[in-house]
């Protein structure tokens, strides 16, 4: 089980964490179909660093962004 | 009897019982299993799974692959697979053998010798693929023969329970290098957590007394360094402890198995460590020779554990077979105790002078350079050629009831390896060593490869004080495992359990197959009960000689926990039972229970489904709840409706964009039926969102979608929208809500309603009154197409609010009714379900709601997706009535089709019900353009394969009585 640091109430237990996948994907405001249908179903999925959302949903319920080595599942500074 | 009169760590003033096989024999206290058994000289212990060979004791450790019985200890509890090695003796224990059939001393497939020929390797892999029909012949036979144990036919009784732990050092392995660590690192003044397999802390030091620490002799150096660590304020010592998974972030999950007799039988620890010590030994390797399965060959680090430890002499007269020096000291030892050792065989053409004078000085004869092979009351030995084979002509007899191997030493770097650490060979250990560690890990002692004691004891100092190792020092040596296995006898055993020969691998390999992992699965080496601890490394040895290459070339197979067989019961610890899972209860529901409803489960919730009087089946009772309803009024708990109080000056704004619908003209006072989809346009969730000020709104969910849609609301809010001033609250255990439905349904809540004028409540209106004196949110909504209302009240006065509706509603003949009539009569209706008539492709405009959709609003959730060509396509599946021509009612998930031979699926049945208010079956389902079709007729394909016409028709069976849009 991982320990994963909220910036609001530090380390706590991988349970309290709801995985909101990848983080970045912006919501166009306006899109042709190709833009729209990549908003809703592509993503990085890398090996290696991966910006991810994370809300503390058992804690203090805010969402906010880690950056975790998919090899190492370690979590890392952004690059 | 093979008891010593003296030594041993056992306490001879307690004397045990137990019986194996329905023998009564007598052990000591600090016996295991298996060391009483030996004292006793019961030698078979069971048989292997393949050739039903007799087998026993091989080790005295959680490595042993046959010495696996069943304990029994009544009323359930009885536990198959038990290993021998491991099991503390108890008074009264019982255990019995495995696999043998028909029974241990007399063996139908063994002597028969059937199994032999006919099971060679990938047996199952080339049964199995074989033509059907085939398996059906060979089944009952592989599964008498492949049989490990019988699983237990009764509840467990035993109680089980779990512990987290944090602390800086966990020290694994309570071997010398293990305490050395423990106590170095408790005096730097961390949290030490020591942890051992064994039921006795000391490791190796229990089997070897002779050894000095410290100028001490080793069981008084243990004996303070056990008793210091004991009495630390800041060390927990835990025994028959098994470390056997090693996560991420040092997160280390420990099985404790508790004595015998204590209230708890085992325990889960689940610990987070800033640093973890592993000193967790290494497991002695066999020797590959004909006969090395026999009952008598056994490790010979085994038998000095069975000598020093329980006082137990495993045989009269000993053969060696080594390839290692460690084996010699033992026959040394045996020898002292007052074994005869008919003679010491090493593979090496050339063992250590210094071995060979102390055997000389013992008047031991070494026969080295030879190799052994079975012979029916002893071994032959035999010199070995160069290529390995036996030089058959110059043979020597060697009686004896005892061969001891000693193949090298395998570092047990399980744990290390799931911590992720990398693992390199080492030629001068001849072994995987730990490598580079992932984590905040060390190994020391004889897992990292020492083997001198005192540099043992001065790694584990130095680990438990954090810093720097020493070098790794290696005194023992022997010939290579690769080497030790060429030519072997093609008919010894690699894997004892499994029945692998050296010849099924061979044979794996000439086939074709090259990678280690691949070998392991197609022969099954490795893959019993010890997990590789016993073959792995002389299978990798095998397979590296049969192909010419360097182990390391060949490769390692991956190690994955458990490093031990963990229990279903300490995995479940209380989680069995009604502490499974939460069970959540509405309000009401101990009033239900007490009426006699029967419950249903919808997600953690128990919910009253119907409550049937005497002599009514579900049918009869639903049927009678729905025309009570539709005939004058019905109460319902619909407590469990997700609630979510969405405040702030930016509410309405909020919620427009959250809800497909126009929400702005929505008047304080009034309520509206809402839809939420997902981005893709699909429908999520539905519900009523009331208005009760220009800044507040009341918005329920469906009973499943209470925590995903708050989850939703809050992702948005934060995320997208952060400028929104709004606020979110779960109300949905606030608010009991009792749902009163019906045409007198407003006759009924009259008397009770106070501060408003209930005649003013139009349709789809919401008013903060009071409700039997209890401060209420009454609601003018339903579920059913009737006249009704939803009195929302805080949980605690739910019951008697409840209560007093139903007093008042007696004259008019009010009706409790359950989820099921709740379903048939929102189905008549044409109510949609969510979840049940949409499946996460259904749009609004598929289930005939696309009136809901606010059509001048800039954006809400999903609303570019519907503009989408899939979106707008003829040809999409579209909610209908269905309505059977025939009587019967329709299986839900049945297939439509416009045929009865056709193949391709037009839809399916979403939700089928007898329904009381129109005398028959009605159904809902998803219909390719199904609102063209309606008038025509199609098919239900159901699971029996019969294919009913059912006539398409608009979902709403029945015209509102009531008013007000769905809701
Ligand atoms: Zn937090």
């Amino acid at each position: 089980m991982l320990l994963i640091p909220c910036p609001h109430c530090g380390d706590r237990p991988e349970i309290e964490f709801r995985n909101c996948g990848e983080a970045g994907i912006v919501r166009p405001t306006a899109a042709d179909d190709a833009a729209w249908t990549a908003f809703l179903y592509l993503r990085s999925n890398p090996r290696g660093l991966h910006a991810e959302r994370w809300r503390h949903v058992h804690g203090c319920g805010r969402f906010f962004t880690l950056h975790r080595h998919t090899v190492s599942d370690r979590f890392e500074s952004a690059p | 009897m093979s008891r010593l009169p003296t030594g041993g760590r056992i306490d001879r003033s307690r004397p045990l019982q137990f019986s194996f096989d329905g023998r009564q024999l007598e052990g000591f206290a600090g016996d295991t299993l298996a060391s009483a058994l030996l004292a006793n000289g019961v030698t078979v212990v069971g048989r292997g799974t393949k050739y039903h060979r007799p087998r026993g004791i091989l080790t005295a450790g959680p490595e042993e692959p046959n010495a696996l019985v069943e304990i029994d200890r009544g009323g359930g509890r009885r536990e198959p697979n038990t290993r021998a090695t491991m099991q503390p003796l108890f008074d009264g224990l019982v255990a019995r053998s495995q696999n043998r059939f028909p029974s241990l001393r007399f063996d139908a497939a063994a002597l028969a010798g059937l199994a032999a020929p006919l099971l060679p390797a990938g047996f199952y892999y080339k049964t199995f693929l074989s033509p059907r029909g085939w398996h059906h012949l060979w089944e009952p036979v592989l599964r008498r023969l492949a049989g490990l144990g019988r699983a237990p036919d009764a509840p467990d009784p035993d109680r089980y329970a779990n512990r987290y732990a944090h602390c800086d050092v966990l020290v694994v392995g309570a071997g010398p290098a293990g305490l050395a660590a423990a106590l170095a690192a408790a005096e730097t003044g961390e949290r030490v957590i020591l942890c051992d397999e064994q039921a006795e802390p000391g490791g190796w030091l229990l089997s070897d007394p002779q050894e000095s620490i410290d100028g001490q002799p080793a069981w008084t150096w243990l004996d303070d360094a056990v008793a210091t660590l004991r009495a630390h304020p800041r060390v927990r010592v835990l025994t028959s402890t098994t470390a056997f998974h090693y996560g991420l972030q040092n997160f280390l999950a420990l099985a404790e198995i508790l004595p015998e007799g204590s209230r708890l039988r085992e325990r889960l620890w689940q610990i987070r460590a800033k640093r973890v010590v592993l000193a967790t030994g290494a497991i002695e390797r066999k020797l590959l020779f004909h006969g090395n399965d026999r009952p008598g060959a056994m490790f010979a680090s085994a038998a000095r554990t069975w000598l020093n430890r329980y006082a137990v002499l495993p045989g009269r007269r000993a053969v060696l077979a080594a390839s290692h020096d460690s084996g010699w000291q033992s026959v040394f030892q045996l020898q002292d105790a007052g074994a005869e050792i008919a003679a010491i065989v090493d593979w090496r053409a050339a063992p250590p002078p210094p071995l060979l004078e102390e055997a000389a000085r013992r008047g031991i004869e070494v026969l080295a350079g030879h190799g052994v092979t079975a012979l029916p009351d002893g071994m032959l030995a035999m010199p070995r050629a160069a290529d390995g084979t036996l030089i058959r002509n110059r043979t020597r007899t060697l009686f004896c009831d005892l061969v001891l191997m000693a193949g090298g030493w395998t570092p047990t770097v399980h744990l290390f390896s799931q911590s992720r650490g990398r693992l390199r060979w080492d030629d001068a250990a001849d072994a995987f060593l730990p490598g580079e560690p992932a984590q905040n890990v060390v190994c020391i002692g004889a897992c990292r490869g020492t083997d001198d004691l005192a540099a043992c004891i001065a790694e584990g100092q130095a680990a438990g004080a954090g810093t720097s190792l020493p070098p790794r020092v290696q005194r023992a040596g022997g010939l290579a495992v690769r080497a030790a296995v060429t030519g072997a006898d093609g008919r010894s055993f690699v894997d004892p359990q499994n029945d692998v020969t050296a010849d099924d691998i061979r044979l794996a390999v000439r086939e074709g197959f090259r990678s280690i992992e691949h070998v392991k699965r197609y022969t099954t080496t490795g893959m019993a009960t010890d997990q590789g601890k016993i073959a792995n490394m002389v299978g990798l040895a095998v397979v590296a000689d049969t192909l010419e290459r360097a182990i390391p070339e060949v490769g390692i197979t991956t190690f994955r926990g458990p490093y031990t067989p963990v229990s279903f019961g300490t995995l479940a610890g209380r989680h069995r039972g009604v502490l499974f899972e939460p069970i959540r209860t509405p309000p009401l529901h101990d009033w239900a229970a007490a009426q006699g409803a029967v419950f249903e489960p919808v997600g953690l919730w128990q919910r009253a489904r119907y409550f049937p009087r005497p002599g009514e089946d579900m049918q009869a009772a639903v049927a009678r709840e729905c025309r009570a309803v539709r005939g004058a009024a019905g109460i319902f708990d619909a407590s469990t409706l997700g609630k979510i109080e969405v405040v702030g000056p930016d509410a309405t704004t909020f919620l427009e964009r959250i809800y497909v619908n126009a929400l702005a003209n929505l008047a304080p006072g009034r309520c509206r039926y809402a839809l939420l989809l997902r981005e893709d346009g699909c429908i999520a969730d539905d519900g009523i969102i009331g208005r009760l000020a220009a800044d507040r709104f009341h918005v329920t969910t469906t009973t499943g979608g209470a925590a995903s849609v708050l989850h939703m609301m809050e992702d948005y809010l934060q995320t997208e929208w952060p400028d929104l001033r709004v606020w979110l609250t779960s109300t949905t255990e606030h608010w009991g809500v009792i749902a009163v439905q019906g045409p007198r349904s407003g006759e009924v809540i009259a008397p009770l309603v106070e501060g408003i004028d209930l005649a003013a409540l139009p349709p789809m209106g919401v008013a903060c009154c009071t409700v039997a004196g209890i401060g209420a949110r009454l609601f003018s909504v339903g579920f059913t197409g009737e006249r009704g209302f939803e009195i929302n009240v805080p949980a605690g006065h739910a019951p008697a609010v409840w209560q007093a509706v139903l007093q008042a509603g007696a004259p008019h003949g009010i009706t409790p009714y359950g989820t099921e009539a709740m379903h048939v009569l929102r189905a008549e209706r044409g109510y949609i379900i969510v979840g049940q008539e949409t499946d996460g492709t259904v749009t609004p405009d598929d289930v005939g709601l696309g009136r809901l959709i606010g059509k001048k609003k800039a954006d809400f959730i999903g609303k570019r997706s519907l503009d989408r060509p899939d979106m707008r396509t003829t040809g999409r599946r579209q909610l209908v009535g269905l309505l059977p021509i025939d009587a019967t009612v329709p299986e839900e998930g049945a297939q439509l089709v416009i045929a009865p031979g056709s193949a391709t699926p037009l839809g399916h049945i979403t939700s089928a019900y007898a329904s009381p208010t129109l005398g028959r079956p009605i159904a809902l389902g998803l219909l390719q353009s199904g609102r063209v079709r309606i008038g025509t007729s199609v098919f239900a394909l159901g699971s029996t394969g019969t294919a009913a016409p059912v006539k398409v028709v608009s979902p709403m069976f029945t015209q509102p009585a009531g008013e007000g849009e769905n809701g």
